[in-house]
């Protein structure tokens, strides 16, 4: 646990890559094999099953440090963080006795693990061994945070790749195909994990997604526009069909495997070749046609997809890449040779849920923008460029890929609500509810975080210290003053919000220091953005 | 009868005896905790601080009519009873005790409980009515002992210099920046600091707080003479063009909320310091009990929290909003955060 606790400690604080992936690769060179395999597992988002709950954690901690409950959520509104919060309380409270016998990270795993058939007094007791023979505040956070497995220090999934290519000496791809899919850290050594022999053959292994940044130039600075091939950028759910040996999984690019939640591409099970991988938007549609995204917001949490939420909510998967073709890894293959293979395989066949992301003909980039002011009547977010003669490569580069997205919408609004954040917004009011007016009411209508410099996020918090009304729990109501204005892709009717409308990805895009709150806009002017943009 | 202090606009203020104390707004009559700028402002026609405040307060505020008290020392103002007593905060830092027809009211100012070798130890002070400071009011704020961090500093420094990086201490210029100088004094001769903590250096030198060598980094300062130095600045020197002089570097912040990590990250810092000049959590309870006051009211901090808890625990308490720790509030921890900790 020492060992994996001092690895926390500089991916906690170290700002800088390089630091960080000298700590990775010096963990995994040194760490035993099944700590490794776990660590793994919970930087690539692999969280083990939650076997106790936040409630009973909190409940358990409070009789512990002898501390009323509400002192405790106090703490945590402050801190931001259940597992910190309750590492410092024990912290604080607690003189531990002569250091106990170190066990690895994988006991405690191991453990948490095994407590899923235990009773809760089995639970608690060893809630209070491990708060009380763990020794730093850093050991009892990772006790807690590995209930969650949400660790969140800013270490990518790109890092880890990096970090085993280098102690294993591997090539990275490999790695990255390797680490993402379905596999149990319980069951797989280090050794066959990071293997490149298709002995364990997985099937449903995804290849790692190639993402683009946006354009940051003018687009006619990309040359000639005949070298590009441009799609509509969808705005859907990014995903990887996948056929070999019979067997078919659909992925998202969040890794998690959807094959369940479309069982409409059972169809194309049988109809695909196999030894096949395509990359494409999941999207709500009647064939060829995108409907509102939205509307796969009303199945995609769902447990059970019913006949009726197919016939609501239909799905096409719009196919743009192949990047296995008859078991081969083509992904070095020019992108129009690609496309040609694709072509083909989605005219073989021949099925309206397995649609061709068609390729847009312009004849200069000024004919492109113009058409781009269109995306919006195509269900789409703007376009996406690939130089023609790309490969398909790994994760988040610049060059052959680039994604040129419309303007978002925009709207007015005064914050209302205001609630402190976490991790290193902890302490600071960084999550704020918005408001447009209706008459003299105010119609809270959006939440959003992100979008403020450090310096802002200070201002603004300074703000609602002083000018807090009402608080509700972690919440506290604040004088209607600051104007802000609100960026947002999308938005569509809602029967769940008061105002009527959701917003799809909202986030602030200026303060509006000049405006005032009977400047700002009006329910009104909602309703007819989502007369206009908006999908019922 | 009626209350001996009460909450004005202007500040804390004490009809009986007509005086106020550490008041936001010039006042006749101010009696003045200690010498950080929420407490210690400009424009009173006459000061009455302890001896150790008075050159700090004739250096920022500069001359003006001055009244000095030791500590224990008593004086009467209007037939109310005056005295002062160590804080143990920084420098000079008092609590004001104030007595009328039997009647004991304390004021703490910023205090902390365990004695740092420079500011005195605080005393607790039997009281009817207690005003308490509540900076960091929750149970999470529990600090480790003075030798403790000193010993962690002394390693982080002694490890950046085997790395062939300097060592960078983020801590306000008076208070924080003499405990860090005694901190490293048995591991150097000379620190570098910048300038704002050189002017108030030399004064404190003067008044025999002399740990180590201190040398401002002037524009002559050599990179050869900074590599793998200590050197302390203020927290608004963090993060501008000087600090580019200092590579290569590591940066550690030393201010009570580095006690939750997302501070020190949010800070950029390679390491925080939870080092603080302010009580933590059990400090703040143990000089509660101690004074034995009926009535306490909470003020700058986590009034609310501090408040309810004492109630439940079946001590009046009130909270009282003041214009005290207003620096923390206005840039709280992204740029000046705590380590001004005024």
């Amino acid at each position: 646990m020492k060992q994996f606790a001092r690895l926390i400690d500089v991916l906690n604080i170290t700002t800088k890559t390089n630091e960080k992936l000298a700590a990775l690769q010096d963990y995994f060179k040194t760490a035993n094999d099944k700590d490794k395999v776990w660590v793994i597992a919970l930087f690539t988002g692999r969280r083990p099953k939650r076997t106790i709950s936040a409630t009973l954690l909190k409940q358990w901690c409070a009789e512990f440090c002898q501390i009323p409950s509400w002192l405790l959520d106090e703490c945590y509104h402050t801190v931001g963080d259940l597992s910190e919060t309750i590492a410092l309380l024990i912290d604080a409270h607690y003189q531990p006795q002569q250091p106990t016998t170190e066990m690895p990270l994988h006991y405690y795993i191991e453990q948490f693990r095994r407590l899923e058939k235990a009773t809760e007094e089995e639970r608690k007791a060893f809630m209070l061994q491990g708060w009380t023979q763990l020794q730093t505040t850093t050991e009892r956070f990772i006790f807690n945070k590995l209930l969650s497995g949400a660790f969140r220090i800013g270490v990518s999934q790109q890092l880890i790749v990096q970090a085993l290519s280098k102690v294993t000496g591997k090539a990275p791809s490999v790695i990255a195909h390797r680490i993402s899919g379905q596999w149990d850290p319980g069951n797989i050594g280090f050794e066959a994990l990071t293997s490149d022999e298709n002995n364990i053959a997985d099937d449903s292994k995804p290849y790692p997604f190639y993402l683009a940044y946006p354009v940051e130039n003018e687009v006619d600075k990309l040359g000639d526009i005949n070298e590009w091939q441009v799609e509509w950028k969808w705005d859907g759910i990014r995903g990887q069909m996948i056929k070999r040996n019979n067997a078919f999984f659909v992925w998202s690019r969040g890794e998690d495997l959807m094959t369940e939640k479309f069982p409409e591409y059972a169809l194309l099970q049988e109809q695909l070749p196999n030894g096949l991988v395509l990359d494409g938007e999941i999207i709500v549609a009647k064939g060829s046609t995108p409907l509102a995204f939205a509307l796969m917001q009303t199945r995609i949490g769902r447990k059970n997809i019913t006949r009726k939420v197919m016939q609501d909510a239909p799905v096409s998967f719009f196919a743009y890449d192949v990047l296995e073709y008859d078991g081969k890894d083509i992904r070095h293959e020019p992108l129009y040779e690609r496309r040609k293979i694709l072509e083909q395989i989605v005219a073989g066949v021949n099925q309206e849920i397995l649609q061709l992301s068609p390729v847009v003909h312009c004849t200069d980039w000024v004919e492109l923008a113009t058409l781009r002011e269109q995306s919006r009547e195509h269900f789409a977010e703007g376009f996406m460029l690939k130089r023609k003669n790309s490969s398909y490569q790994t994760g988040r580069k610049r060059g052959d890929w680039w994604k040129w997205k419309i303007d978002a919408l925009t709207i007015d609004a005064v914050m209302i609500y205001a609630q402190k954040g976490s991790g290193r917004r902890s302490n600071l009011y960084t999550d704020y509810t918005f408001a447009v007016k209706d008459g003299d009411a105010l119609v809270p209508f959006a939440k959003a975080y992100s979008g403020l410099t450090d310096k802002e996020i200070a201002q603004v918090d300074n703000f609602v210290k002083r000018n807090a009304i009402e608080k509700f729990g972690p919440v506290r109501t604040v004088k209607p003053e600051l104007v802000f204005e609100l960026a947002f892709e999308g938005i569509a009717a809602s029967k769940r919000h008061k105002s009527g409308v959701a917003l799809r990805f909202p986030r602030i895009n200026r303060w509006r220091h000049d405006k005032k709150v009977d400047e700002i806009n009006t329910l009104d002017d909602l309703k007819q953005m989502l007369q206009l943009y908006g999908n019922k | 009868m009626s209350k001996l202090i009460s909450f004005t606009d202007m500040g804390l203020y004490c009809k009986q005896g007509n005086f106020y104390i550490d008041p936001w707004k010039p006042v006749e009559f101010a009696i003045i905790t200690h010498g950080h700028s929420d407490h210690a402002r400009p424009g009173h026609q006459h000061y009455l601080c302890h001896t150790l405040t008075k050159p700090i307060l004739q250096l920022r505020l500069g001359q003006n009519n001055y009244q000095t008290l030791e500590w224990n020392e008593t004086i009467f103002v209007n037939g109310v009873k005056i005295s002062l007593h160590p804080a143990g905060h920084i420098i000079g830092s008092s609590q004001v005790r104030i007595e009328y027809k039997g009647e004991v009211w304390v004021f703490t100012g910023d205090y902390k409980t365990e004695d740092d070798g420079i500011s005195g130890q605080y005393e607790a002070i039997r009281c009817n009515t207690f005003i308490t400071e509540s900076t960091f009011g929750l149970p999470i704020y529990k600090w480790k002992t003075q030798q403790e961090i000193y010993g962690n500093i002394q390693d982080w420094v002694l490890q950046n210099q085997q790395d062939d990086k300097a060592s960078v201490l983020i801590a306000y210029s008076l208070g924080k920046a003499q405990r860090l100088m005694d901190a490293v004094k048995n591991i150097t001769d000379t620190v570098y600091v910048h300038g704002a903590i050189y002017n108030m250096q030399q004064l404190l030198d003067e008044m025999g707080y002399n740990f180590v060598q201190v040398k401002r980094i002037s524009s002559g300062t050599t990179k050869q003479e900074l590599k793998n130095a200590i050197v302390i600045a203020p927290p608004s020197a963090d993060g501008t063009p000087w600090m580019k002089k200092l590579n290569p570097y590591r940066l550690g912040i030393c201010s009570g909320w580095m006690q939750v990590r997302g501070n020190v990250r949010r800070r950029n810092a390679d390491i925080g310091f939870a080092l603080s000049d302010h009580c933590d959590w059990e400090g703040l309870l143990s000089s509660i009990t101690a004074t034995g006051a009926e009535n306490v009211y909470v003020t700058h901090g986590f009034q609310s929290v501090l408040s309810k808890y004492l109630n439940e625990q079946g001590i009046a308490a009130w909270e009282v909003k003041t214009q005290y720790g207003a620096e923390d509030d206005e840039q709280p921890v992204t740029d000046h955060a705590n380590s001004t900790e005024p």
